[in-house]
């Protein structure tokens, strides 16, 4: 349906789109995702005809967006960032315009006015907002004539850029079920910064950073090449050597940090297999032993924390020397390994072939994966770097901490602390 | 095309711009028609409307027109519903077309109501109505033109009030060039200087628009170059020939041969030609837009 081939857009010197390319069919809701300035609705409005790429094509279904437009347009909706609407028009009005130009005439018409104003509630039993005037609505009620005009004849492609921002949260809500729903029969990309949003409701995930696409995959899949694993943070009273001995014989546990504290406190992060969760064993375990939980964390790899490594500092500059994995922080590694993973699987996909091994796993973390502050987006690009607040490995072993095999049964080098039980 | 054409119109008829436009020429060409035919008993439309220089409806024009045209397209990018005309699957052309002839519906309303104007004169007395009926087409095209003047100008900001400033101070100054036009020297040397001026001017505005140093300094010495080869060949060429470009270019001054009863072909081709240069620009300035 949709086909971008190598799209590139030059502002000046500045490249807000570095070189995308992508295809999207029918039944899917794709999200794009990225922080703000990342290319998103520079790359929708290339899409749309609203924008000429500087390089590349953009080809819908068969119909060139530069030679054929018409042809191409025809099959589109669009909801650009700021809905365009003409205030002194009442939304009747409005949706007239709207659908003559997009080649609607007569009875059918206002059968399609009245079907998406139903479908995006601005005319219900109770409530019908067709003959106020634009200006007068709210800015939720705009944004629903907004996705209105972008569903009228139609269009089997929707594009959506930011639809829910300004709603309230039940018209978010009433938003993503329609969505969802216009996702079974029709092509819907939508853009969003909000991770949330895009877990909800796209079946496919494409994560653009500083004008270039640095992940795409289907949603689940995205979440799993983050790594196998989960993570516990523990806080207890005891002794190391007994924590360890405690949690390496826990079915589903892969490593088991710990770092001692002062008063006899012992930070301890575990690494667990994806699906298991052991946070009742460990419970009833320190319970039995005798040893204090102070506090219990569990953590997920989430699509958020693969959005925040990726879209950190993932614009590498290519004249950059790559940097060695051992050098980088847990975060960039991660980021690394998703890059390398996703450049296969869409090189697979280019090439047609089925399936494609994947890359050797996740490195291990030897360290507390810190997840560098909001993605900072700049328009120079940057070459790859550990955040400030993130300690390198190499520090770490100059540090306390220690990574212990779960599979080691004895602790050879057993202190105990404060008279810690065993 | 007839969506957004209806879509403009909409807008005139629900705005204060349309009716102001109608009633602003209705009332200037009524107090000119009163004081040439009525007070002072000329048996003449056409003079009250192309007459004595100021002392015609034609001026009505330089300020009724910014007002007509500041919004068409500065409105639509300040607002960015341009968008949604990028994006629907119309054509640019016929977007900027539907636009322009809803503009030029505006300003036939009151030249269908001025047709009746000669024929009640009529009863007072033998009126020439050739060439009244002709004089009020030349009004309408004039009309037509400097719209499609204001049109491109509009196309070229975000602001409305930007777009009615540059269109009233350039209309000012189209008004009153046949008073600037006999003060340039019209000797040859003169006349070179001013084109070599112009030339330098068109390598800045390219400058300008491409930002490329080279391709305006190229545009600039071929232009300087060519001047000067003619001028060289051919100078009787320059002599008198800024006050006559002037003279050429001053579109309310082409008026007043149809007060003389005279309809003058030349004038009509000029506006129907201006128009369609201008409505051809601001469809160019629209799709530049895409690719900037």
């Amino acid at each position: 349906m949709i086909e971008v081939r190598n799209v590139k857009k030059h502002y000046g010197d500045f490249e807000a789109v570095r070189g995308i390319s992508f295809t999207a069919d029918k039944g899917t809701v794709y999200g794009f995702l990225g922080p703000n300035g990342a290319g998103k609705s520079t790359t929708m409005n290339i899409i749309t005809g609203c924008l000429a790429a500087t390089e590349g094509e953009v080809f819908i279904n068969g119909c060139d967006i530069y030679e054929d437009p018409a042809g191409a347009k025809s099959a589109v909706g669009y909801l650009p960032e700021q809905p365009p609407l003409y205030l002194d028009m009442t939304v009747e009005e409005y949706l007239e315009f709207v659908g003559e130009a997009k080649g609607l005439r007569g009875e059918k018409l206002f059968r399609e006015i009245d079907r998406v104003v139903k479908r995006t509630a601005l005319k219900d039993g109770t409530a019908d907002f067709t003959d106020r005037l634009i200006k007068n609505l709210s800015k939720g009620y705009r944004q629903r004539v907004g996705i209105a005009q972008a569903l009228l004849a139609d269009p089997e492609i929707i594009i959506l850029d930011e639809p829910t921002v300004g709603l309230d949260p039940r018209q978010i809500i009433e938003i993503r079920d329609l969505i969802r729903e216009l996702g079974h029969d029709h092509c819907v990309i939508l853009s969003s910064h909000i991770l949330t949003e895009i877990s909800a409701v796209c079946d496919y995930v494409i994560i653009i950073s500083h004008g270039e696409i640095v992940a795409s995959d289907k949603l689940e899949n995205l979440t799993k090449l983050g790594g196998s694993r989960n993570y516990i943070d523990l806080t207890v009273r005891g002794d190391e050597s007994a924590v360890h001995r405690m949690l390496s014989s826990v079915p589903g546990v892969i490593s088991v940090e710990i770092e001692t504290k002062d008063l006899g406190l012992a930070h301890v992060r575990i690494a667990i297999e994806q699906g298991t969760d052991i946070r009742e064993t460990v419970f009833f375990r320190f319970a039995d032993a005798r040893i204090p939980i102070l506090s219990m964390n569990y953590e997920e790899i989430t699509l958020e924390k693969i959005f925040l490594a990726l879209t950190a500092d993932t614009a590498a500059d290519p004249s950059a020397e790559e940097p060695d994995e051992e050098d980088m922080s847990p975060e960039d590694a991660v980021a690394q390994r998703v890059l390398e993973n996703t450049k296969r699987r869409l090189e697979s996909l280019t090439n047609g072939e089925e399936s494609v091994p994947e890359a050797p796993g996740v490195p291990e973390m030897p360290d507390k994966p810190e997840m560098p502050a909001a993605p900072q987006v700049t328009p120079e690009p940057q070459v790859p770097q550990a955040p400030e607040d993130t300690e390198t490995p190499a520090a770490d072993k100059a540090g306390k901490k220690k990574e212990k095999s779960p599979k080691k049964s004895k602790d050879d080098d057993y202190t105990p602390l404060f008279g810690g039980r065993d | 095309m007839a969506a957004v054409y209806k879509k403009e119109i909409r807008a005139f008829a629900n705005g204060m711009i349309g009716a102001i436009t109608v009633s602003f020429i209705l009332l200037l060409t009524g107090i000119y028609t009163w004081v040439y035919s009525l007070r002072l008993g000329n048996p003449s439309f056409a003079l009250s409307l192309s007459g004595n220089f100021i002392l015609s409806a034609n001026l009505v024009y330089v300020l009724v027109i910014p007002v007509l045209t500041m919004r068409s397209v500065a409105e639509e990018k300040h607002t960015r519903t341009d968008q949604l005309l990028y994006a629907l699957p119309i054509p640019m052309w016929k977007v900027v077309a539907a636009k322009y002839f809803a503009m030029l519906t505006v300003l036939a309303v009151p030249c269908v109501v001025m047709c009746f104007y000669p024929i009640l004169l009529g009863s007072f007395g033998t009126m020439n109505y050739a060439a009244d009926y002709g004089a009020i087409l030349a009004f309408f095209l004039l009309g037509a033109a400097l719209a499609a003047i204001g049109l491109f100008i509009s196309s070229l900001t975000e602001s409305q009030v930007l777009a009615a400033v540059i269109s009233l101070i350039l209309f000012l100054l189209l008004f009153f060039l046949p008073l600037f036009a006999p003060m340039i020297p019209a000797d040859a040397v003169a006349s070179l200087v001013v084109f070599l001026i112009l030339a330098a001017l068109a390598a800045v505005i390219v400058y300008l628009m491409t930002k490329n140093i080279f391709v305006a300094a190229s545009v600039g010495v071929v232009l300087c170059a060519g001047i000067l080869l003619v001028y060289i060949a051919k100078p009787a060429l320059f002599t008198d020939a800024v006050p006559s470009i002037l003279k050429g270019v001053s579109i309310f001054d082409r008026m007043t041969a149809f007060s003389d009863g005279l309809f003058d072909l030349g004038a009509i081709v000029f506006y129907i030609s201006t128009a369609i240069l201008f409505v051809w620009l601001t469809v160019q300035s629209m799709e530049k837009k895409r690719w900037m």
